[in-house]
């Protein structure tokens, strides 16, 4: 336990040394800000209009749901901005320490593969955690100037958590197979958007082949926590898909040892 | 302390360590001896348990490198050639987080700490960022971190590389300084390095060990001869005819100088008595005057050129 506080520690200390974290954390804001304040801004616009169109018409107001029609495509950005960002933060956790030796030292020091893997899981965890726990000022701006569902805001967050975790233990993943940073960033939003998309397939393929491809879409399982739906077959999804990222990286870990690379 | 047997490590078919065995004795410094490639970083590093041995098993403090490989991390302390340094962090804080992965208890850290920051010499640069450090202060602070929890067995790869003399100096002092408490292995290029700093060396070569011994047997026993040149006053022919009846010498060769009554007088011998007091003797019964006495050494340099050149077939 001691050893994977330290590991850890030293992982989100060092994000916060180097400009990896804030730009990271910066940039997820904007981009989300920047996407929350147009479609929040095309929501008001579409009220107002169903407003006027009420009075003019003398008709029953039409059902504008906010969460519906703006929070979910806002955690839908969001998950968008994270599959690209999150590459960034994974991309240097073993391939650094290849790169510059660093991996002899944890090598040959009483700490496991395990202590050491999930010790670097978590710093990127706890960094994509901030990020959405900044990202949260948004939802508390709605909630001061109007008057959402506070469930399906709480499922996007765990849903969203959950998607984040995917990207970083695959990141991981990705990281244990090079020394260098740039391809294992590429090969993990690679990978990820292709799990993105195997749901987009389904619909060009016969239907019982397109029902498993879209089981295994990662934005297919999203979709219900935006929605508000929290079903514990898109948590053991996740927790699978995660799970399965960890576990390869345990397994490349050890045959690099074996390989002597 | 250390106990290697028969250990091979292949790269396919390549195989960058062949059938080594040797031992290290509880507080001996041993050397490490070869060229490039000889299979020296690839033997550190089984005994650090970072590589697996393809064959043969070696075991640190009594337990197997590869079945008990936690506990012999626990009593190692290991410099690789490229010191594993995060460059972002603070020496102090660098210092800090080894400590806490080679299992120094939290109350005696910091004085582990700044204990191996005073015996390597660093403690004035302890909060610089690593990154902004010369060369030779990052060698220092590899070598920090190898002794930080004061490890019972020391594994340093090239420890003095990108030193400068002082530091070089003081680098070996300090290897020195702690044969007896820490049983070390060091491996090295720099052959004056091995004589002024090991007990015992092993020449390793195309990754099979071609010579173990203490530096000066395998310079005695590889010179095969001893050659000594004298200064002497005298009658030259005189002094070579009756040198010459001295029992062991092989030959004698005289190099008059401008003066006929002084020069030099050459000789060779292949016996394991030691000539100089027997020359020295007749010299001066005789009444000559004896004004210089030189006996010309082999070096470790020798050895090891005339050890690693061999043609494979005649490598022991």
């Amino acid at each position: 336990m001691r050893n994977y506080i330290a590991i850890m520690n030293r992982e989100l200390k060092s994000y916060f040394a180097s400009p990896i974290a804030y730009v990271v954390i910066g940039l997820f804001l904007l981009l989300s800000g920047l996407f929350f304040y147009l479609i929040i801004s095309n929501f008001v616009q579409m009220c107002m209009q169903a407003d006027m169109q009420t009075q003019y018409y003398q008709m029953a107001p039409p059902k504008l749901n906010v969460n519906m029609m703006a929070i979910r495509p806002v955690f839908h950005n969001m998950s968008l901005f994270a599959l690209f960002f999150l590459p960034l933060v994974t991309m240097r956790l073993f391939s650094d320490e290849k790169r510059t030796g660093t991996i002899e030292l944890l090598s040959t020091s009483p700490v496991t593969n395990f202590q050491s893997i999930f010790g670097k899981f978590s710093a990127a965890a706890l960094l994509f955690i901030i990020m959405l726990a900044a990202s949260f000022i948004y939802m508390l701006l709605l909630m001061i100037f109007g008057n959402p569902e506070m469930g399906p805001i709480f499922s996007g967050y765990l849903g969203m958590l959950l998607l984040g975790l995917s990207y970083v233990s695959f990141g991981l993943f990705f990281s244990t197979i090079t020394d260098n940073q740039i391809i294992a960033a590429v090969s993990t939003v690679t990978f990820i958007l292709f799990f993105w998309a195997i749901g987009w397939v389904s619909s060009f393929v016969n239907p019982e082949v397109g029902k498993i491809l879209s089981n295994f879409s990662l934005i297919e399982h999203f979709d219900d926590f935006a929605k508000g739906v929290i079903d514990t077959k898109h948590i053991i999804f996740y927790i699978s898909f995660i799970f399965m990222g960890l576990f390869l990286s345990f397994i490349s870990i050890e045959s690099a040892r074996w390989r002597g690379r | 302390m250390i106990d290697v047997k028969g250990i091979s490590r292949y790269y396919g078919r390549f195989a960058a360590v062949d059938n080594i065995s040797f031992q290290v004795e509880k507080g001996e410094i041993l050397g490490f001896l070869g060229p490039n490639a000889a299979g020296k970083t690839t033997t550190m590093r089984i005994l650090t348990t970072y590589l697996p041995a393809t064959t043969g098993t070696a075991s640190v403090a009594g337990f197997d490198v590869h079945e008990q490989s936690m506990q012999v991390r626990k009593r190692i302390g290991y410099l690789p050639e490229t010191p594993p340094l995060y460059q972002e962090m603070r020496v102090k804080d660098y210092l800090s987080f080894v400590a806490k992965i080679k299992g120094v208890e939290a109350k005696q850290s910091k004085k582990a700490v700044d204990d191996a920051m005073g015996k390597t010499d660093i403690t004035h640069v302890s909060n610089r960022v690593i990154k902004h450090l010369s060369k030779g202060y990052k060698q220092r602070v590899g070598l920090a971190q190898a002794l930080v929890h004061n490890p019972e067995v020391l594994i340093l790869d090239e420890p003095t590389v990108g030193l400068d003399p002082k530091q070089i100096i003081e680098v070996r002092e300090l290897i020195k300084s702690l044969a007896g408490d820490h049983t070390i292995i060091l491996s090295t290029h720099i052959l004056p390095e091995v004589s002024m700093t090991c007990e015992r060396v092993v020449i390793i070569n195309k990754g099979k060990v071609v010579a173990e011994d203490t530096p000066e047997n395998l310079t005695k026993n590889l010179a095969g001869s001893q050659q000594l040149t004298i200064q002497v006053g005298g009658p030259l022919m005189d002094i070579e005819s009756k040198l010459s009846s001295i029992e062991g010498i092989d030959t004698i060769r005289t190099e008059q100088g401008t003066n006929p009554e002084q020069g030099s007088i050459i000789i060779e011998s292949s016996s394991s008595v030691e000539i100089r007091p027997l020359v020295a003797k007749t010299i001066v019964e005789n009444g000559w005057s004896l004004y210089e006495q030189k006996s010309q050494d082999i070096s470790l340099e020798d050895v090891f050129l005339q050890l690693t050149t061999k043609e494979e077939g005649t490598v022991e």
